[in-house]
């Protein structure tokens, strides 16, 4: 079972992301970087903001991440949400990797209980066909 | 001077009435923007072969070159659309109105929005082809009430701002447009107690953080000073007109939320702020009156704070006191109701208000009214601040 039902709106790679999507499919949280010179980008997109290089690489992400921010969303604007609000939404950020954030969910916790700057760590949730996205829970004292 | 005679001013205001979504049903989205250009044109004394120009913004459907042919205007000289969704872009196209007849490129340009949630989609929902939606529509943020509670989430973490401050520019905004008849909350009270009992959106935003959706349309005619001085129609001055961004607001609230860290909690206006004051020759304590974009209520804190009225995050002590309300405050807000209260056209209903205070017309009047400042939708890509004065 999956975090949200299965309509919930897949992931639908195109030419610019799909790095990133193909990565997600081996359970591996990938940012993209320049070839050339390094910088760290999120969104991908095909061009370095720095260098203006198009060559790319990926770079794994560490875990924990930490709660940047978050809302609870309680009024469902899709109909395949409607059975689970209320639920998080977070943008988790990651301490060696400066100037990405990713948008993602904080499950496993009461929602009255996240903070901001919580350390959270991945896990995989399997949405079928072959995809798994990215969601996150409270890290264990171990991770963090 | 001649230089100031092509100073820019606005000559005429118009609107459809506003309802609720899908309540106008009578009229196509298309017929009720062409009505209010032509109320605006009467208001100006002008008609549509005085028209040269038209600009609009977030991809309004009632393209110009339609319009062009709708109204038979037979020389279009300037035809603009502004970048960006949402309302970021209404005192941008503004803008564009501003720098065609300055330059001398057109005249008249008409500034416009039609906007029927009716008959179009509704903005509070999901939809197809969002920018970056790979990044957002899997986890569930599917729509600006939730995108934005991200903002004033680490908003309300970083600095003193409670959801006292919160409701008091929810309660301001429905005090005022029950003074407004063409408010679409004009016959509807609003307690403390009803706001702080309503149900959850995307905390921290309760339903009445957020505004309306609504069906309506709105224009604003502008031209030269003067030729402003052959017409019977009180213009008024647009003293200074601004639009950019930050980077990467363009994937920023809407998409996936990489904005630079120490502009996050923020509307993505301070950039320009400070250049608009010092191009209209005022500072902020000179402004009489403010039309800040109110698409959900801890953005328009924000913007207090982004455009110089206060220090970073102390917008909440700003507007305790009394400060926002009409008629004793220091700073009348959102006279007309806002887009929590009146109506929800993409911001081009608080640009018609500004100029409303400045005629002296508002059903909220402050006295003799001199400046007032408006600002387009906050925290996207780009935004937009005009100060609006009467100069004689
Ligand atoms: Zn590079």
């Amino acid at each position: 079972m999956s975090f949200f039902p299965d309509e919930m709106p897949r992931p639908e790679p195109d030419r610019d992301d799909q790095g990133f999507w193909e990565a997600c499919a081996q359970r591996r949280l990938c940012f993209q970087a320049c070839g050339a010179c390094g910088a760290l980008r999120h969104p991908p997109r095909p061009i370095c903001y720095r260098c203006h290089s198009v060559e790319t690489k990926w770079v794994e992400a560490p875990s924990p991440a930490v709660v940047y921010t978050f809302c609870v969303v309680h009024h469902p604007n899709h109909p395949a949400v409607a059975s689970r609000v209320p639920y998080v939404v977070g943008v988790v950020e990651f301490p060696s990797l400066p100037g990405v954030r990713l948008v993602t969910n904080i499950t496993d916790i009461a929602h009255s209980a996240v903070r901001i700057g919580m350390p959270v760590s991945i896990w995989w949730d399997d949405i079928g066909g072959g995809m798994f996205v990215p969601r996150f829970r409270p890290a264990a004292p171990s991770d963090a | 001077m001649s230089v100031a005679r092509q100073e820019p001013c606005i000559v005429g205001v118009g609107q459809s009435e506003f309802t609720r979504w899908g309540g106008i049903q009578d009229r196509s989205q298309f017929q009720i923007t062409a009505e209010a250009i032509c109320a605006a044109l009467r208001d100006a004394g002008l008609s549509a072969s005085d028209v040269d120009g038209f600009a609009s913004f977030s991809n309004d459907a009632n393209e110009g070159p339609l319009m062009q042919v709708a109204l038979g205007v037979p020389v279009i000289r300037w035809s603009s659309m502004v970048w960006g969704g949402g309302g970021g872009g209404s005192i941008a196209a503004l803008a564009q109105a501003c720098a065609a007849v300055e330059a001398g490129h057109a005249n008249v340009v008409v500034v416009y929005r039609g906007l029927c949630q009716g008959q179009g989609r509704r903005f509070g929902r999901f939809s197809t082809g969002r920018t970056q939606g790979n990044f957002v529509n899997p986890f569930g943020l599917f729509a600006p009430p939730q995108m934005l509670a991200l903002l004033v989430r680490r908003f309300m973490h970083l600095y003193p701002i409670t959801e006292e401050h919160l409701s008091e520019v929810v309660l301001n905004a429905r005090a005022n447009a029950n003074r407004n008849p063409r408010a679409v909350m004009y016959a509807r009270t609003l307690s403390r107690e009803q706001y702080f009992q309503a149900r959850w959106i995307a905390e921290p935003l309760r339903l009445y953080d957020c505004c309306l959706e609504t069906d309506g349309a709105c224009a604003v005619v502008v031209t030269t000073r003067e030729r402003a001085n052959d017409l019977s129609a009180q213009a008024v001055d647009i003293l200074a007109v601004a639009h950019g961004s930050g980077p990467d607001w363009g994937t920023g609230p809407l998409g996936s939320h990489n904005m630079p860290d120490d502009d996050y909690a923020s509307t993505n206006s301070k950039r320009f702020t400070r250049d608009l004051f010092a191009r209209a020759g005022v500072s902020p304590r000179e402004i009489d009156v403010a039309q800040i974009y109110d698409h959900f209520s801890g953005l328009t804190l924000m913007a207090l704070e982004d455009y110089g009225f206060c220090g970073r995050g102390e917008s909440g002590d700003f507007i305790s006191r009394g400060r926002i309300r009409w008629p004793d405050g220091e700073l009348p807000l959102n006279t007309s109701g806002g887009q929590l209260s009146e109506a929800y056209v993409h911001g081009m209903n608080l640009l018609i208000e500004g100029v409303r205070q400045l005629r002296g017309e508002s059903t909220s009047q402050v006295p003799n009214a001199r400046t007032c400042l408006v600002t387009g939708g906050l925290g996207v890509s780009p935004t937009s601040g005009t100060i609006l004065g009467r100069r004689q």
